[in-house]
Formats: C-alpha cells, structure tokens, sequence
C-alpha cells in the first residue's frame, strides 16, 4: 500500500536529470584525439631540435633581449597612455581647436602602419638633419643632431608610443563618455570641485570600462615590439635571430622566442583579470541585483521640454 | 512647518527665462522660498518644473533673470547690467548650500552606501573621516539604513538607494533641498518609504523644494504649492487653495486628469 503511495507521490514531483549529449561527448573525443595528434606530430619532428630550444631557452641574450622587450613595452605603454589620456581629455573639452589637433593626430597615428613609422622614426636625420627648438623665422636655440639623439631605442619608442597613443586615446575616450551623465551631476551637486568630481568620481567608474581593452593593448604592445628588430634593437626577437644567424638553428630560435612570448602574454592576462576584478567592485552586486524583482528597471531619464 | 517669525529668503528667484533652442522651457519666473518652508511644484511632463529646480543649483544656466539662494547668485557674477557665469570651481564652492536628490538617485555605484555619504563631507569640507562617519551613521539610522552601511548601492532596491542618497545630501548640512521627481523611477510599493523619510525632513524644519507627482504629498506635506504648464507657474498657493480652488482654467483641467485617474497622481505620471 506504502509503495503505491510512493510511486504516486514520486509521479507527482519527478527528479530533473541533465540531458545526454551525445554530439558534445563525441566532439569531446575528437578533439583529444587532435590534440594529441599534434603533440606527437610537433614532439616527434626532430627538425624542431628540442635540444637546441633546450640549451638556448635560458641563454644570457635571450634573457637580455626579454629584458628588452619588457622594458620597451614598459616605457611605450606608460608614454602611449599618458598622451592617449590628454589626447581624450582633448577630444572631449568644448574647445574646437583641441579637438581638431586631436582627430587629426589619432586619424594620422592609427592610419600609418607601425613598420613604417618605426623605419621614418629611425631614418629621421635623413628628413632632418638637424632638429633646433626655437620660434619659426628665428634661430633656434638649441641644435641637435638627429643621427646623435635617434638611436633605435629612441626610434623605436617614438613609433610604438606615438601609435599607441592614438589607440588609447580612442578607449580613454569611450571609458570617460560611457559614465552616466548624472554621475557628473550628483558630484557637482554635492559641491565637488571638476578636479575632484574626475579623479573621485569619473576615472574610477571609467576605468572599469578602460582597463579591459588596454590589457589586450599591453598584450598587443608586448607582441609589437618584436617589428624594433628591423631596427636592429636587441629585443627578444633579434636575439632569437643573432643567434640563428651564426648557427643556422632559425627553427629552434624562433620556438624560442614563441614560447617566451606566449609565457609573458598569460602572464599578463593573469594580472588582467586580476585587475579587471578590482575595478569592478560594487558591480557584480548591481547585475544579480537586477534580476531580483524587487529592483525597479532605470528608465531612461524623461527629456527635459 | 513655516515659521512666519523667522521669514529669511532662501531661494529667490526673479524673472527667470531660459529656453533649450528654440523651445522655452522657463518664462519669466519667480519664486522665492523662505526659511523652513516646503515649496511642491507640480504640473505636466515638460512643463519646466525639474528645469526650474536644475537652475537654482546651477546644473542648467539660465538665459536672464537671476537666482540668489542666500543673498548669492550660484554661477554667476554680477559685470554691471549682465550676469557672467562663473568657472565650474568657483560654483562649485556656492552649491554646498543646497542639497539635490535626483529622481535616478545618482549614487556612485563604486563606493558602499557608507562611502556615498562620507564623501562629500570629507572631499569638499575636508572633514575628517572619523567625524564623517559618525555623522554618517547618524543620518543612515535616520532614514532607516543603517544596517545597509557597507552595501553597495547595487545591491539596494530603488526606495532604499534614494533614501540613501537623501542622507548622502543631508551630510552636506544643506540650507534647502531640492528633490526632483524623488519617487518617479520607484515601483509603487516603494514609493511610501522615501516619502516618508521626506516627511519627517519636512517635520524637522528643512527647506525644501519639491517637484513631484505625488499631489497627496504635497496635498499633506507642502506649506505652498505651485502648479506649472507651458513654461509658467499658473496657479500658487496653500495646499488647501490650489487643490481645491484652481483658478486658472488650466490648472483645474490638470488636477482634474491627475485625480480621475489615480488619488496618488502617480497613475496620472505613467499615462503621460
């Protein structure tokens, strides 16, 4: 009698299972099988000479080429961001004049190919050979000569900042513009002087948005840098190449070189999401928020007239 | 709520026109607010009023006449016959006068309620955070949330985030008030809370200038009420007169549509 009852009370509130998927398992096991395909295809082709990788993978002028490249991506994404926040800054006051000087520097920086600025950067005493700062039509008070203060370092940090800062001037600009109007509001009400309602108030909020797409810079940056060596700069990537120019071992070098760049760029998207993390504080909060029903949708604000 | 002996001007405003283009959304307006009392605006969608409160702490400019909140106009100076807008610091420093709350609350999503509150204190008066919080606390028990401290404003409902942002003002120690449409963005079961907490500020002797759809609140609440249309104020008075004898044509047709349709006018707001 119980058991009837039982299967009466189990009819009436059945168990939910997930679903078999059976396309899923099978694509599963296929790409396992590809996968390990390829590790015996890579691992088995001793024209790779893992040795080779081996022995030179911690080499004295690798390490100093990644120390290179490092400290390149270092300089040139804190120059590129700095001119790409006042280059914003410029985009966005009311003056004509500032933003006109801003749109033809991002339109002339982001159209040119980052090769052929480096080469122009580099070939610069060709165009002038000498630079003066002074006024037009007068002296110039200070003459130095390109050839001299133009190094490849020099070189290669103007192209990449330069470029670089039209490409952060463009998401700087979209973080600031993207904060509700009625943030800016809600501080000047409060009696917040501009300087503070920016740095208390806008920046904060807009760097959530801003700090994603300039960690895919940073990656972008880090992997750039390997175009200084047609410069002949010792970056990781023209060491690589020294290297294999002396001892014809290009595979090994160039694998070399690929694993160190794959190792910073996860290093670098680790430090990403963690950083992606601590700007958006108050914000996972806000999208579960948003599904509970008690939370009234913000509508958009009624136009004003 | 007024007290008739102490009669000092708050809020003056003279002759104020403004228009956005070729629309006029102010014509000569004038209003002034004494000391304790609570002034309702309320009137059709687009009929100016969150414009007029938006200009007396200077979030709009104006296009002639002059605000003087305290014997002070708030963005400008006077330059013989002409009014010159001042730079955004030096307003900056007069709008500590006045309080706002914002009909989309407008906290600042990436701090904690506690945070939203102490900040302006501590930013603009430069007092010091212990103080602050002290203070803060104080105003969060006063609108009920001080259990919320440490929340962030996404995780609060709308009545519990402008409640929030009330204390937020108050922590400025304001001269006035300025709430515009407090309740427009809250679902109905929400709206009772904040105007609660805005009674009792009515209750404690703050000025306040409210524009509102709430007619019960101000029917209750308000020692004047002031009926806009078309860029105007059209009808000023007692509650008891505006609510009961309109007399200007337009006015009675707008309080007529907001109480056929809903006692609270709230269902009146949603038609429009």
């Amino acid at each position: 009698m119980t058991s009837v009852v039982d299967r009466a009370q189990a009819s009436l509130a059945p168990r939910v299972v997930a679903r078999k998927n059976y396309r899923r398992t099978m694509l599963s096991i296929i790409v396992v099988l590809a996968a390990i395909g390829i590790l015996i295809t890579v691992f088995g082709n001793e024209r790779f000479g893992w040795p080779v990788i081996a022995t030179y993978l911690f080499h004295p002028s690798i390490i100093a080429g990644i120390g290179n490249t490092l400290l390149l991506t270092l300089v040139c994404m804190v120059i590129g961001t700095l001119m790409g926040g006042v280059l914003a800054l410029m985009r966005l006051s009311p003056s004509p004049p500032l933003q006109w000087i801003a749109s033809v520097y991002t339109w002339f920086f982001r159209g040119v190919p980052l090769l052929v600025l480096l080469l122009f950067w580099f070939n610069l005493s060709a165009l002038f050979p000498n630079l003066g700062i002074g006024l037009p039509g007068m002296e110039p008070w200070i003459t130095l000569n390109a050839n001299e203060i133009i190094s490849p370092f020099t070189a290669a940090v103007l192209a990449l900042s330069l470029h670089e800062s039209a490409y952060m001037a463009e998401i700087i600009r979209s973080g600031l513009s993207a904060v509700d109007r009625g943030q800016r509001e809600a501080a000047q009400a409060l009696g917040m002087k501009p300087s503070k309602v920016d740095s208390r108030i806008i920046i904060p909020q807009a760097m959530r948005i801003i700090v994603p797409p300039t960690a895919n810079q940073v990656i972008s940056m880090l992997k750039s840098t390997s175009l200084v060596s047609v410069i002949a700069l010792s970056d990781l990537l023209y060491s690589a190449q020294i290297i294999y120019s002396s001892n014809y071992q290009v595979i090994p070098l160039l694998v070399v070189a690929t694993i160190w760049y794959l190792f910073l760029v996860s290093l670098l998207t680790l430090v990403q999401s963690r950083v992606e993390k601590i700007f958006n504080r108050g914000y996972a909060a806000r999208s579960q928020a948003k599904k509970r029903p008690s939370t009234p949708e913000q509508s958009e604000e009624p136009t004003l007239v | 709520m007024s007290d008739s002996a102490t009669s000092e001007v708050v809020v003056d405003v003279r002759r104020v026109t403004k228009s956005f283009g070729d629309v006029v959304v102010l014509s000569d307006i004038s209003l002034h607010v004494n000391r304790g009392e609570v002034v309702c605006i309320v009137g059709p969608s687009g009929s100016g009023k969150s414009t007029l409160l938006r200009c007396v702490n200077h979030l709009e400019t104006i296009d002639s006449g002059e605000i003087f909140v305290l014997g002070d106009y708030v963005g400008y100076e006077r330059k013989g016959d002409t009014l010159v807008k001042l730079s955004e610091a030096e307003t900056s420093g007069r709008r500590r006068r006045l309080g706002m709350v914002f009909q989309q609350f407008n906290l600042f999503p990436h701090k904690t309620v506690l945070e939203n509150v102490i900040e302006a204190p501590m930013v603009v008066n430069g007092v010091p955070r212990s103080v602050a919080i002290a203070r803060a606390s104080e105003l969060l028990q006063k609108v009920g949330l001080a259990a919320k401290r440490d929340a962030y404003p996404g995780e609060l409902s709308g009545g519990q985030q402008q409640r929030v942002a009330i204390a937020r003002a108050l922590a400025m120690e304001p001269d006035v008030m300025l709430f515009d449409e407090p309740t427009s963005a809250l679902d109905p079961e929400l709206v009772g809370e904040v105007l609660s907490v805005m009674t009792d500020l009515a209750k404690a002797g703050m000025t306040m200038i409210v524009v509102t759809h709430e007619m019960q609140f101000a029917r209750e609440v308000a020692d004047r009420v002031m009926i806009m249309d078309q860029s105007r104020i059209i009808e000023e008075g007692a509650p008891e007169e505006v609510f009961e004898r309109p007399k200007n044509p337009r006015a009675r047709e707008f309080l007529a549509r907001v109480s056929d349709t809903s006692a609270s006018g709230r269902a009146a707001q949603l038609a429009e």
